[in-house]
């Protein structure tokens, strides 16, 4: 299969990027996308050009390292689905395929189609745990939780925290990032003690990083490799009122 | 260390692979007496630091995998002063994440007659009895906490319809003793480290540092005293001091180009560390996984392993008739063999790796290999979807399916699923004592970076339960025994061995960037893959060893002379890192061959094609190995030294591994 | 966790801002309802009877003036929000994207709130100066009815209304559902399910409603 690729090429954080096309051929359908740019780079090396630099690690989707926008959506054409994950097969031989850097403020571009997401990291550090030391923990079965239960908290548990959510937005919002860890800690009984103040600080730091507001268009939920659902919105919200709207017996 | 200041010198026309003796290693910190209190008594005879005196204790933690994530909070927690370095963007990338199966456990839960020997047995006799007594049963004694620590820090575990934690079956064990989250148990147990790590943090008593490759250890009067690192984003180097240094940096299954590992996984710290005087243990002892998908083509940039516990509900086979490229549903239910099942009747499909592995090679080897390259074997559900239905299968495995349709776009729903083994994981790596420890004072390694726990061949579920054991539970008690005699050691950088260590980094990055040959880092990397893979993999013989010991060196050599690495130093440069981590690999490479080559026995994962029963089982010797090989370096071209750590077996009778 | 004291009211973060944004828009999405109800008496043929003491009532009843205020304190808010959401949408992304196929993973009633509503906010503004200000402030001569009707005859007028009332469509079709996500009212996929056929037959029948009317005006005349 052959294709035009316009790669979005920047030296680093303070270079102003630019487009720049290039053609491959020869490429199998079985290739995965960033096989076909690992093809890519070996020819402009060999050439003695820049190779293209783009985040990868596990290449099975779960690290959640890869993060391009590709034709105009993130992690390409296919919904709930990770840029390693993707296939040359699901591209038109002679496609023009164009490859930008996930954007928004929080995400400054380190390099090429690399960016910063350390935001996110920030975001956890503000209260997506159970502050529980080491050691201190009780049998296992002394705590059950129905099945569904256990099972919705898995569902938002799986974030890989790729960044496609805020990618997607067009408000460039972390909301399903944040709700999705806010349910999944809300769902379990180990997450109630800190629940109202985990939303609220996590909510705080979210604004404070830049990210915009969500205004539920769901773009997130579409692209979101992890399939994390919308209902974790739902869940951060009705968290959010709660925290704030009605008052906390056990504060000072 | 001025051999890298040099041009290597030419490849050695003198042929054949040679090592010295060295010393026995006897002196392991192991406790003696009764298994059971082993542990314990050792715990309560480790020195103490004081709460106050931990807040003056540095320590660094390389990696943040499930090793080094929770051993870094756990620090934390204790109040020591943790600097954690990850070469990634965030400390939840590493390949921790990428378990899929679950994690063992002795809790017995089932009432299935589980228990701490048992756990301690299985896995001892899974490693072949190549492992410790007293680190595999502390292993198992401990499993049992982990997994009330991770429901208390929220981890979504599978459970029954009473609320109560569900269990599975896994290869190698005839117990339902193995936790999971669906297929995604690493990731979650994972990202529970690492929500503890971010607690930590927050709290001001660890320092995350994203973007740092460490590229050399500091080692001053044999101790361990601080790294070299590379920030990857401005390309600075910087020397940070520490009063211990733990490595956790998982393994090197990467030296082979197409694993399962992730892309950037790599070997450099430890090899590293290596360099710097601490030994490699058993390096050539690397599990091939059965459960892969197979290669499709040349530009193939990785592998990727589909859980193991499909083979609890999957069953393997081949057609029977050598070369029948009929498509499988076409096969009648008597021309498949079902070959796992009639050779290990009492295990059948739950063989473990190594012999599922070895299996599927063999009856490729003799020509019933499905597929377009005839290497591939069948995994088929269709059994397993009439008797508990669709449902249930979905609910087990379903992103595993979505993920085999995904990269081979083939609905395992309808036709079986091609697997083929792939390198997975090193029980080889970095020696060390009972407390984790090198033989560097102050240097640790834990998790898949050491050597310790599963000897020749590792079981499913153990890697998590053996990463977690070493970060929460270990690690933390044993540190502080060295530490305590740290307290009054000033940090500084200002000595000659950061200033040449910093140095000779420096070095090495000129010179491959001052190459400017007409080859790539990944055609040098692909090389040294097939090379290991045809010779050093699944199955290795004197001979072949020889020659993969030849082809490495020169290799190597070329690669000095014609790699091409694009860019600069001073800046952001994918190929700069990964030519580092493939020139280290290139000369651990050679010490895989090495230590493959000496052990002229059969053991697990490590079958030499001289030393096998008529049936081709692996067959052990342990008159004379029975011992860990922990290999010392001594220079580029150098023989190195073996030193032999025995392993005595006073509570177990090391036996024929039999799955029959 | 720490229990720090979050530097800004949470009536001041996004999600809170969000979340007035969502009270208000449900409680004039009521007023909505009310004000259809009112208008469809025009379509009476009284010539404007009921329609003229509905107006006198609603503009001398005191429980209504006091609602009133209320009623132009939601619009404020709802208003002032949408002003700060729109202002801070660059901000949150500073470079854009050469391509975005945004059709693929949202609706465009989601994508066009900001049109929609600077559409909406112009009709809301010549609605009321033709309307509440001239009856009310002016003390217009004519009756409610007959500015109506001298309005709707007009055709210009009465495509501008219509084409408003689309786009409030095209506002609630998003709107109503969002509302209802944002005060996390959406419990499950049985609710969503409710609540997206409801907001879709919502935001179909309230404009249409309303365009009914200017329409049987202008056919009228002909």
């Amino acid at each position: 299969m052959r294709f035009t690729l316009e790669i979005w090429r920047q030296k680093n954080a303070q270079d102003e990027g630019r487009f720049e096309v290039y053609e491959v051929d020869g490429i199998s359908p079985n290739t995965s996308f960033l096989e076909m740019l690992d093809i890519l780079n070996e020819r402009l090396i060999k050439e003695g050009k820049e190779p293209v630099a783009f985040d990868h690690d596990c290449r099975e989707g779960i690290c959640g390292s890869c993060g391009l926008f590709i034709n105009g959506r993130a992690h390409g054409p296919l919904p709930n689905i990770t840029t390693c994950r993707l296939y040359m097969r699901h591209f038109k031989d002679g496609e023009r395929i164009v490859i930008e850097p996930f954007r928004a403020k929080p995400f400054p571009v380190i390099k090429d189609l690399v960016v910063d997401r350390s935001a996110l990291d920030r975001i956890i550090q503000k209260g997506g745990y159970i502050s529980v030391n080491t050691g201190s923990a009780p049998d296992a079965n002394s705590i059950p939780i129905p099945k569904a239960v256990a099972d919705r908290a898995f569902d938002y548990a799986t974030c890989i925290g790729c960044g496609a959510c805020v990618a997607a937005c067009k408000n460039a919002s972390a909301m399903l990032f944040v709700a999705a860890k806010v349910s999944h800690l809300a769902m379990l009984p180990q997450g109630q003690p800190e629940r109202r103040q985990r939303v609220k600080r996590m909510v705080a730091q979210m604004d404070s990083e830049g990210f915009g507001h969500c205004s539920n268009t769901g773009a997130c939920a579409v692209e979101c490799p992890a399939k994390i659902p919308l209902s974790a919105i739902a869940q951060l919200q009705r968290d959010y009122i709660w925290a704030n709207l009605t008052p906390d017996l056990y504060a000072r | 260390m001025s051999d890298i200041l040099t041009a290597p010198a030419p490849a050695q026309t003198r042929t054949g692979i040679s090592w010295r003796e060295g010393t026995l290693l006897t002196r392991n910190n192991c406790p003696e007496g009764e298994l059971e209190k082993r542990w314990t008594r050792h715990k309560d005879s480790l020195r103490l630091v004081a709460p106050h005196n931990k807040r003056k204790l540095e320590v660094i933690v390389v990696g943040a995998g499930l090793a080094g994530a929770s051993a870094a909070a756990s620090l934390g927690e204790l109040g020591y002063r943790v600097k954690v370095f990850v070469y990634h963007n965030s400390p939840r990338r590493a390949h921790s994440i990428a378990a899929q199966g679950g994690i063992n456990a002795a809790k017995n839960y089932r009432n299935d007659g589980d228990s701490v020997w048992r756990l301690f047995y299985d896995t001892i006799k899974g490693g072949d009895f190549r492992a410790r007594e007293s680190n595999v049963y502390r292993l198992a004694e401990v499993s049992v906490k982990i997994i009330d620590h991770c429901v208390a820090q929220g981890i979504p575990f599978a459970r029954e319809y009473g609320g109560y934690l569900d269990t599975r079956s896994f290869g190698g064990a005839q117990l339902m003793r193995t936790f999971y989250a669906r297929g995604q148990t690493g990731q979650q147990l994972l990202l529970g480290a690492y929500a503890a790590l971010q607690r930590q943090v927050e709290l001001g008593n660890v320092q995350v540092f994203y973007n740092h490759d460490v590229l050399d250890i500091v080692v001053e009067e044999g101790k361990a005293r601080g790294i070299i690192c590379r920030n990857l984003i401005t390309g600075a180097l910087h020397s940070v001091p520490a009063h211990a240094v733990v490595l956790a940096t998982g393994g090197y299954g990467n030296a082979y180009y197409l694993s399962t590992n992730a892309k950037l996984s790599n070997a450099t710290a430890i090899w590293r560390a290596c360099r710097r005087g601490a030994y490699f243990g058993n390096p050539s002892f690397v599990q091939i996984h059965p459960t892969c998908i197979p290669q499709s083509g040349e530009y193939q940039s990785k592998l990727t392993l589909m859980s193991e516990s499909l083979r609890n509900d999957g069953r393997v086979w081949v057609p029977r008739t050598p070369g029948d490229k009929r498509p499988p549903h076409e096969i009648p239910e008597h021309q498949r063999w079902y070959y796992l099942e009639e050779w290990y009747p009492s295990f059948g499909n739950l063989v473990p790796r190594d012999i599922a592995s070895r299996a599927a090679k063999r009856v490729c080897d003799m020509g019933y290999g499905v597929g377009p390259t005839g290497r591939a074997v069948y995994l088929d559900f269709s059994d397993a979807i009439k008797r508990l239905g669709k449902e249930v299968i979905y609910q087990r495995y379903g992103n595993l399916f979505e993920m085999y349709e995904e990269i081979t776009g083939e609905n395992p729903w309808e036709t079986p699923m091609r697997i083929y083994p792939a390198v997975h994981y090193t029980m080889g790596g970095l020696w060390v004592d009972y407390n984790l420890m090198t033989n560097i004072e102050g240097l640790y390694a834990i998790g898949e970076a050491n050597f310790s726990d599963h000897g020749a061949n590792r079981l499913g579920a153990s890697a998590l339960m053996q990463g977690l054991a070493d970060g929460y539970f270990i690690l933390p008690y044993t540190i502080g025994d060295y530490l305590a005699t740290q307290l009054f050691v000033k940090l500084t950088t200002d000595t000659a061995a950061f200033r040449e260590a910093e140095k000779e980094t420096q070095q090495r990055i000129d010179r491959l960037l001052s190459i400017q040959g007409k080859r790539t880092v990944d055609e040098f990397h692909r090389e040294l893959g097939k090379v290991l893979w045809d010779e050093c993999g699944l199955s290795r013989n004197a001979q072949g060893l020889l020659s993969a010991f030849e082809q490495v060196r020169a290799l190597r050599e070329r690669f000095w002379r014609e790699v091409y690495v694009p860019g600069t130093g001073e800046e952001f440069n994918q190929n700069l890192e990964r030519a580092l981590r493939v020139a280290d690999f290139l000369e651990l490479a050679e010490l895989m061959i090495i230590d493959a080559y000496h052990r002229e026995e059969s053991c697990g994962c490590h079958l030499r094609e001289e030393y096998q029963t008529p049936e081709g089982e692996a067959l052990r010797n342990d008159e004379e190995f029975a011992y860990v090989a922990a290999w010392e370096w001594n220079g580029e071209n150098q023989p190195p030294t073996l030193h032999k750590e025995p392993l005595k077996f006073e509570f177990v009778k090391p036996t024929v591994r039999s799955y029959k | 966790m720490r229990t720090t004291v979050e530097p800004v009211s949470w009536l001041h973060t996004s999600v809170g801002r969000k979340i007035i944004m969502a009270a208000t828009g449900v409680f004039l999405m009521t007023f909505l309802v009310v004000h259809l109800a009112g208008n469809l008496l025009l379509l009476r043929a009284d010539g404007g009877a009921a329609f003229n003491a509905y107006a006198e009532f609603m503009s001398t009843n005191p429980f209504i003036r006091v609602l009133e205020v209320f009623l132009f304190a939601g619009f404020v808010i709802h208003i002032y929000q949408g002003i700060y959401f729109i202002s801070r949408e660059k901000k949150s992304r500073p470079k854009g994207y050469a391509l975005n196929n945004a059709g693929a993973n949202s609706s465009i009633f989601s994508r066009t709130m900001r049109l929609s509503a600077i559409v909406v906010l112009v009709f809301l503004i010549v609605h009321l100066r033709h309307f509440f200000v001239e009856h009310r402030l002016l003390g217009s001569p004519y009756t409610m009815y007959d500015l109506c009707k001298a309005a709707f005859e007009n055709p210009w007028y009465s495509l501008f209304y219509v084409v408003s009332m689309v786009l409030l469509g095209f506002h609630l079709a998003h709107g109503f559902y969002s509302s209802f996500q944002t005060l996390g009212l959406i419990l499950n996929r049985r609710i969503e399910a409710v609540i997206k056929w409801a907001g879709a037959a919502f935001a179909l029948g309230v404009p249409l409603g309303f365009a009914i009317i200017p329409l049987y005006f202008l056919v009228k005349t002909f």
